[in-house]
């Protein structure tokens, strides 16, 4: 499929077109935070702490009298840096891994299929927790944990894939001409897989979102005064029943991001696999 | 089926065994002396030396590693510091709350995915069909620490209708059980439409109908059922899922379970609590994995395992 044919099939499936728009807005606002919002996110203003939304502050003040828009705005950043490095270096980390153990082979691929195994016997948050809890909170630290948790679902669908792709025909032409080891890998067997990596990566990227957000959530994400939104949710638990809107704005942000790249991942599938279109029930 | 079953238990022990070494491993990730963080900056030096010894760290690393997988086999899984008892104790005194959640939260998830499911599934692409299933795209992208609050405004504080925290009466654990099996219920019930669509197209169901039983009878007694294998799998996975979840449902809730122990036992940095909790929640993952995947050969006698 080339870009402008697949552009017009994001346009056309309003999964992926709602998933990119929004995700397209939230890359902006991440961008130009410091551009856009109206306040800077660490600018506390005591005499206006808790305030509910109101014109000058659209989205309220917290207990420290900062203003909750801008810091919904810089929270996008950490949300969308974190996603982003973490999908990266895990599907480059799982595409590594994966097509080197399903296109070899042997002890390789028993040692990787053991190391899954044991990472997948964590549910994935759990092990991220418990890393970031023996590192230590910090932004760099808690993008190496989930990356820990997160190759090991891209090395499974890419070795699988791997292992289906080597045994056709056009491969075992390739070999046949000559062609390297490393040149069938990366541009034979590696084109060939992509689409369902491209898939998990989108619905990865929501899962790292909301990862980061739980993980800050439970004061092991990054270090205050950076806003992330899960730290947000956590403020705002000890003023439910005074200041709700420290609550709502930045769960409203989370889901959304969180849908988003859902959606994403979803109309991407439906577009790859064009079997699947029309199956959603959504959106027709 | 009986070389399964042996060869299913035995690849759990390779499994356990790299569970037990990565959670050994992880004391060793800290950066620094852990030890000196445990204790504080202006901790005594011998103190530092006495708990040092106390937990073994010693002694090399290979000796450490002997003890700790012989003591896991006797089920000592040391000293909590905080606590100063043993975390075999403090953790299964917790751990009943935490399974009573999860199962609650099961049980909330399949009560709200079936009939949810089967509706949807018998009008695909209508109105029904679209509300239902956006719900629960809604309900799967909903993470539980915006989900618990929200129904804390909701249902505490805005109703009145239910206690915010603690575990003294039923009405304590509406908020925590729902809160955790949402996202599990919006999947279920995507199973369960998907498993529905695909039954009702069968041979058999056709059949069915043809006999003459009434919609009810073919939907419940014939496609219902056939559809649930893969649920009731998804189900036993999901369960460990529901135990990571616990983690932040009980620091929500102040729900008293293994979860929220965690949390405590990660924000005063005891390590020996920290890995036993750990442990005990990727044993009780495995075991219900094993346990899932041993019953779907039960459950459908299609399934010849070689």
């Amino acid at each position: 499929m080339n870009p402008a044919g697949f552009l017009r099939q994001i346009v056309s499936n309003r999964l992926a077109l709602f998933g990119t728009l929004v995700g397209t807005f939230l890359c902006l606002t991440a961008i130009l935070a410091p551009v856009v919002t109206p306040f800077a996110f660490e600018s506390q203003n005591l005499p206006l702490r808790l305030q509910p939304p109101a014109v000058g502050h659209w989205f309220g003040t917290d207990e420290l009298g900062r203003d909750i828009l801008s810091r919904v705005a810089y929270g996008t950043r950490i949300s969308m840096l974190v996603g982003f490095s973490v999908v990266l270096v895990s599907s480059f980390l799982g595409l590594l891994a994966g097509s080197l153990a399903g296109y070899y082979g042997g002890w390789f691929d028993e040692v990787l299929m053991r190391v899954v195994d044991v990472l997948l016997a964590f549910p994935g948050i759990l092990l991220a927790i418990a890393l970031v809890a023996f590192w230590g909170p910090g932004l760099e630290k808690l993008i190496f944990a989930l990356v820990a948790v997160g190759w090991v679902g891209y090395a499974r669908l890419v070795r699988g894939q791997i292992l289906k792709v080597k045994e056709l025909d056009f491969v075992k032409a390739t070999r046949s001409l000559g062609a390297s080891d490393s040149r069938i890998i990366l541009c034979h067997l590696i084109p060939n897989i992509i689409q369902p990596v491209l898939v998990q990566a989108s619905i990865g990227m929501a899962g790292a979102i909301l990862a980061e957000a739980s993980l800050s959530f439970l004061g092991l994400g990054v270090p205050p005064p950076l806003p992330s939104w899960g730290a947000m949710l956590n403020d705002g638990r000890s003023h439910l029943f005074d200041a709700p809107h420290l609550v709502l704005f930045p769960g409203a942000a989370t889901i959304l991001a969180v849908l988003a790249f859902n959606f994403l991942g979803d109309g991407l599938r439906e577009i790859l696999n064009p079997r699947l279109q029309g199956q959603s029930p959504l959106f027709r | 089926m009986r070389s399964f079953l042996l060869r299913r238990l035995l690849l759990t022990f390779p499994v356990l065994l790299g569970v037990v070494t990565l959670v050994f491993s992880f004391i060793h990730l800290v950066p620094g002396d852990p030890v000196q963080i445990m204790l504080g900056e202006g901790a005594q030096a011998a103190d530092v030396e006495q708990l040092r010894h106390r937990l073994g760290l010693d002694q090399p690393v290979l000796s450490q590693y002997g003890r700790y997988l012989k003591d896991v086999v006797r089920g000592d899984l040391g000293i909590s510091f905080r606590f100063g008892e043993s975390v075999t104790n403090i953790i299964f005194s917790r751990y009943p709350a935490t399974l009573q959640l999860a199962m609650l939260s099961l049980f909330f998830g399949a009560l709200l995915a079936v009939p949810t499911g089967v509706l949807a599934a018998t009008r695909p692409g209508s109105w029904i069909d679209r509300i239902l299933t956006s719900a629960t795209l809604l309900g799967i992208s909903l993470p539980n620490f915006v989900s618990g609050p929200l129904a804390i405004i909701l249902f505490s504080i805005v109703l009145g209708w239910l206690p915010v925290s603690g575990r003294s009466g039923p009405a304590h654990f509406v908020l925590p059980a729902v809160t955790l099996g949402a996202s599990l219920s919006a999947i279920l019930t995507r199973m369960v439409r998907a498993g529905m669509i695909e039954e009702l197209q069968e041979d058999y169901v056709k059949t069915a109908r043809a006999k003459g039983l009434s919609e009810t009878q073919v939907l419940l007694k014939h496609a219902l059922k056939n559809s649930l294998i893969p649920v009731v799998t998804v189900m036993g996975l999901q369960f460990g899922t529901l135990l990571a979840g616990a983690i932040i449902t009980e620091t929500i809730f102040a729900w008293p379970g293994i979860g929220r122990l965690t949390v405590q036992a990660i924000n005063s940095r005891d390590y020996p609590l920290v890995q036993g909790c750990l442990l005990v929640i990727a044993c009780t993952y495995v075991t219900v994995n094993l346990l899932t995947d041993l019953a779907y050969g039960f459950l459908d006698p299609r399934i010849k395992y070689q």
